[in-house]
């Protein structure tokens, strides 16, 4: 007998964690968690938990990575060893050097990096536990990291992911209904400007189905917008109580 | 095109809490195909949208809308009055810390008089760790800036306290026409000379009022984007110090 596939939805339409289908996991959203960087920020999306951190703009090193007209941003996007069930390798990974970059990628269509010529802003995202969407939650975190950090921006950006499992369409996946669902579809979306900074898929989704899971995207990510937002306004309301009670 | 038109219709608090992406107002009449970025005021123009571009505070002034960032970067510009930490030292010149991402350079032509390799020993003037009060004399975003001590009362900072801050704290420091600052020197009879990079040169009267100094800048840095901040401070140094109101 062989390991067996999970029910990932329930005869009464509801899926393996009890979400309905168009249900995200709770957002939890902290921001300046990290007093050595500039800008951090702890984001949750139910088990899912990372951390991201921003240092600079600050002298980009080695020299030869500066560029003359606007600041070099370098990614990292690293899965913590401790972070899966089994413990993995810190050891960058193919998959995580192909993260680093789409996230870069992604996070350069909002930094204004003109404003810095021959800087570097570093961009480190800590995976602490991974269940499920770890790159949608790193590029969340790291982009209100980013906006913690003082660094221009054109908006904050919100990563969510669509998946397809047992031919149902369902927003944000966790790690089963990714490990055993039929499709994955992660997108980065800049809420207020309405564009999307960073669109994937592994596995096979309709033409139809791309529409409507963009759909359910565009529509979760306004709600872990407003969750952003308030993290950020939170952190100097916090700074206000605390003066007041010295 | 400016954001000073008539037809602009605002629609946040002026000293409202902002992010990045935030719609701030409406421009009637005007449509930015492209993206308009002016750096200066954080905002930047989309369509008939005025938008901020980092976390800060809106101000508002004679129909001009910009935002007032809570957290920045010191970026160099010539004729700044910055305080720098020497942070390596070379045959001719000094490299200084200014607390961006640029490194300074301080020749040492312009601190030695007939300055001669061969014979000065630049370890001998200024060592690394030292503070400077120095002018920007030339920055171009294509070379590092260079700092310059000729200038009066520019200089190695040999006496005194140097308080560090956030750069972003500084235009709160000085207040509106030098509000804070005024009040700053007057109630504790304290020298103050404020460096735009975030550093800020204090010397007082003795250790007691230095304490009190130290104390009021931190209250300024933490409440920085609170209204009636020169009141509260002006309260908060005549309960430490015991001065008249």
């Amino acid at each position: 007998m062989s390991v067996q596939k999970p029910v990932l939805i329930r005869e009464d339409g509801r899926r393996i964690d009890g979400r309905r289908p168009d249900e995200m996991r709770p957002v939890k959203i902290a921001v300046g968690v990290l007093k050595n960087a500039n800008g951090s920020a702890l984001v949750e999306y139910g088990e899912t938990r990372v951390l991201a951190a921003v240092y600079g703009p600050r002298e980009a090193l080695p020299k030869y990575m500066s560029m003359p007209m606007r600041a070099t941003l370098r990614v990292r996007y690293h899965m913590a060893p401790f972070s899966t069930d089994e413990r993995k390798s810190p050891a960058p990974t193919r998959r995580e050097i192909e993260l680093s970059k789409v996230i870069r990628e992604a996070l350069e269509a909002v930094v204004f990096s003109s404003l810095f010529p021959r800087t570097g802003i570093d961009v480190f995202i800590e995976v602490l536990q991974a269940d499920g969407g770890t790159r949608t939650a790193g590029l969340t975190a790291a982009s209100i990291a980013l906006a913690d950090a003082g660094i221009p921006l054109k908006d904050i950006v919100i990563g969510v992911a669509i998946g397809k499992v047992n031919g149902v369409l369902v927003l944000d996946i966790n790690g089963l209904e990714d490990e055993y669902g039929e499709a994955d579809m992660p997108v980065g979306i800049a809420p207020n400007l309405g564009e999307i900074v960073l669109f994937q898929l592994n596995g096979v989704l309709t033409r139809e189905e791309v529409k409507v899971g963009l759909d359910m995207a565009f529509k979760a990510a306004e709600n872990i917008y407003k969750i952003a937002k308030e993290a950020l306004y939170n952190k100097y309301i916090k700074v206000l109580e605390e003066v007041k009670f010295e | 095109m400016s954001t000073t038109t008539p037809t602009l219709k605002i629609l946040v608090a002026d000293r409202q809490i902002v992010r990045p992406g935030d719609c701030l107002a409406l421009i009637e009449g005007v449509f930015e195909q492209k993206l308009k970025h002016i750096p200066e005021k954080h905002i930047y123009i989309l369509g008939n949208r005025v938008y901020s571009d980092v976390v800060g505070v809106v101000s508002i002034e004679n129909n001009t809308l910009s935002v007032v960032p809570l957290e920045s970067t010191y970026i160099p510009r010539k004729d700044d009055t910055v305080i720098g930490v020497i942070s390596g030292v070379s045959v001719s010149s000094w490299s200084v810390d200014i607390k961006s991402p640029y490194k300074a350079i301080l020749p040492a032509s312009d601190v030695i008089e007939g300055f001669n390799p061969a014979i000065h020993n630049l370890r001998n003037y200024l060592d690394i760790g030292d503070y400077v009060l120095a002018k920007v004399a030339a920055f171009d975003r294509l070379r590092d800036p260079v700092l310059t001590v000729k200038g009066k009362g520019l200089g190695k900072i040999i006496d005194g306290y140097v308080v560090e801050i956030k750069p972003s704290k500084v235009a709160r420091v000085i207040g509106k026409k030098g509000s804070m600052y005024n009040l700053l020197t007057n109630m504790t009879k304290c020298e103050l000379v404020v460096g735009v990079n975030g550093y800020i040169w204090a010397r007082c009267p003795d250790e007691r009022v230095l304490d009190v100094l130290v104390k009021a800048i931190r209250l300024i840095e933490t409440k920085a984007h609170m209204r009636g901040l020169t009141e509260e401070v002006r309260s908060y140094l005549a309960s430490k110090l015991g001065v008249q109101l």
